[in-house]
């Protein structure tokens, strides 16, 4: 019997390895050594990121036809590694200021990103499945880390409850995939279901679709968005808000484009209804908010609509836009949850909208950023996130999605007023009591290096589009 | 003589299916009745996979069982540790009590 070819998974062999390894240094270190084992987890991220590339080349299989490597998935696993990356790096500050150094959060987030990264490779039903469950599995513990707190508690519980469900629906959806269509492999899916899927398929399809609208938090598999993002402990929010969507979004591209490409014509009408539900209730959600983290979790829902436009376009253009749109909202959301992170005073965590009032005048430099992320989220035109919406937009006219464009566009102009609402507390509100000064450096730092590349993209975009192109065109077979 | 077909065990499977989630959103009283919904729909789904899998002649339905019931028993392990945390600071497991955030 034949080995498999194990350099192809060598990011996630090398994170799974050092997941473990840092476990036992954890347990026989105890608490003290957190902060050390919260390095050496971005060291080891940064280093898969590195190894991902070296990866990469033409579409290559293994293990069995199990896993996949192409240019799609290395453009998607680099953006979740940078995503877990930065959070991480929020969140030992965080640890260290709410004295809740416990060793397992930097293994836990570890073993999140290398379940994401096994979903975005997965091509198989099994395969897609495990990954899921490894990632699911650390993100329920993690919502809960907080166990002192009563709404952190409450977070992790609601986020199991509705997680189980879905991963059910998912789990249902591919058994019975598996017996009208005899296989678990995608691309053997994508052989018998050339000439047209039988019913039992479609139904598993739709089964399917639902559970990773869940993980994606699409409207109607919203509901426990908000709750698990205002209740989860903000460094934690802020991985929810960007890694496992990232995450998700590819797996979910990567099953309906890859084994139901044929039947595209049966999931188009369903995400254009997801996504057209998402942008709505993403606009008009989060206007009654006060609570930051709850608007940021309506911002994402919102975001995800606009992303989904991407998908149901269905070709390579309205690809290359989503694949666009993820990364400049990765960069967003990092840099405005830094900012929530960054809201103490004397020394408590503050999540009122209302506790930004007058942020210009004590912090200048916080507001402008802050600013520009809420131009960009809310696409106005130098800003990255104008962009984003541009891509994603072009492509569904050009493919004749016209009323799918124009709901975008009048969405994005409602939920303009709750990111214009933030720059007015900011800029024209009376301080109430200032916030903390000396906001730790590596939070500055996040901060200011997302900043600039949300400015930075509107003069360079070639880097982004031409990458975000490519990996889009593997998706295809060009 | 009556003979049990792939029918029979597709419909059985949909009934607990079914059942698992009706489960979760009618019941009003503890989060342990919503721990044994969930399991019931995992087995609707394991059963689902060795009927086909027996009925297709294809071992590959009854690997995917065997992962299934793997993960099952570690997301059943977290989905208790989740609820003691949750008890020892509200005190209860009602599911009418879960609502500290709302909105």
């Amino acid at each position: 019997m034949e080995l498999p070819n194990f350099s192809l998974a060598l990011p996630e062999i090398f994170i799974a390895l050092s997941g473990m390894a840092l476990l036992i240094l954890g347990v026989f270190r105890k608490q003290e050594a957190t902060q050390g084992i919260a390095i050496l987890a971005v060291i080891t991220m940064v280093l898969a990121a590195l190894l991902v590339p070296a990866a990469s080349g033409n579409r290559a299989e293994t293990f069995g036809g199990m896993f996949v490597v192409d240019g799609f998935a290395v453009f998607s696993k680099l953006l979740v590694l940078v995503a877990s990356s930065l959070c991480l790096v929020m969140s030992v500050n965080w640890l260290v200021k709410e004295k809740l150094e416990r060793f397992e959060y930097p293994v836990l987030v570890l073993f999140a990103t290398l379940g994401m990264l096994l979903m975005i490779s997965a091509n198989n039903l099994i395969a897609l499945y495990l990954g899921l469950e490894l990632q699911s599995l650390s993100l329920y513990v993690l919502a809960a880390y907080q166990r002192d707190s009563g709404r952190a508690t409450e977070a992790g519980l609601k986020y199991f409850v509705l997680g189980s469900l879905a991963s059910g629906m998912l789990l249902y959806g591919s058994s019975l995939i598996y017996g009208f269509a005899g296989t678990t492999g995608f691309d053997a899916l994508a052989k018998a279901l050339e000439h047209g899927a039988p019913v039992g398929v479609i139904v598993g399809l739709v089964f399917v679709l639902a559970g990773l609208a869940f993980k994606i938090s699409a409207v109607p598999f919203h509901m426990w968005t908000p709750d698990v993002y205002e209740g989860a402990p903000t460094p934690v929010t802020a991985f929810f808000a960007v890694a496992p969507k990232i995450a998700a979004f590819s797996l979910l591209v990567r099953v309906m484009v890859g084994p139901f490409g044929a039947v595209t014509a049966q999931w188009q009408q369903v995400v254009v209804f997801v996504s057209v539900a998402s942008m709505l209730v993403g606009s008009f959600g989060a206007i009654a908010q006060s609570n930051i983290k709850r608007l940021m979790a309506y911002s994402s829902i919102g975001h995800v609509g606009y992303g989904l436009i991407g998908l149901a376009v269905g070709d390579q253009v309205g690809i290359r836009g989503l694949l666009i749109y993820l990364a400049i909202y990765l960069f967003m959301n990092v840099g405005t949850f830094a900012i929530i992170l960054a809201m103490r005073q004397k020394g408590r965590l503050l999540e009122g909208i209302d506790d930004l009032a007058g942020l210009s005048k004590t912090h200048p430099m916080m507001a402008v950023a802050m600013a520009i992320f809420m131009f960009s989220m809310a696409g106005v035109p130098p800003m990255a996130g104008f962009w984003g919406k541009f891509y994603v937009f072009m492509a569904a006219v050009d493919k004749g999605f016209i009323t799918l464009a124009i709901l975008g566009v009048l969405t994005s102009v409602v939920s303009a007023y709750y990111y214009l609402r933030i720059i007015k507390v900011m800029y024209f509100d009376e301080p109430k009591e200032a916030l903390d000064r000396g906001v730790s450096g590596s939070l500055t730092f996040i901060m200011g290096v997302n900043a600039l590349l949300i400015v930075v993209f509107t003069f360079i975009p070639s880097p982004l589009v031409s990458s975000a192109g490519a990996a889009a065109a593997s998706l295809f077979g060009g | 003589m009556f003979e049990i077909g792939l029918a029979h065990y597709l419909t059985v499977a949909a009934i607990i299916f079914t059942l698992g989630v009706f489960g979760i959103f009618l019941n009003r009283k503890n989060v342990i009745i919503i721990m044994m919904s969930i399991e019931l729909i995992l087995l609707a789904v394991n059963i689902n996979f060795v009927a086909f899998s027996h009925f297709l002649h294809d071992l590959i339905g009854q690997v995917f069982a065997m992962f299934v019931l793997t993960v099952a028993a570690a997301e059943a392990a977290i989905g208790l540790a989740i609820l003691v945390v949750f008890f020892r600071n509200r005190g209860t497991i009602e599911v009418e009590e879960i609502n500290q955030m709302k909105g």
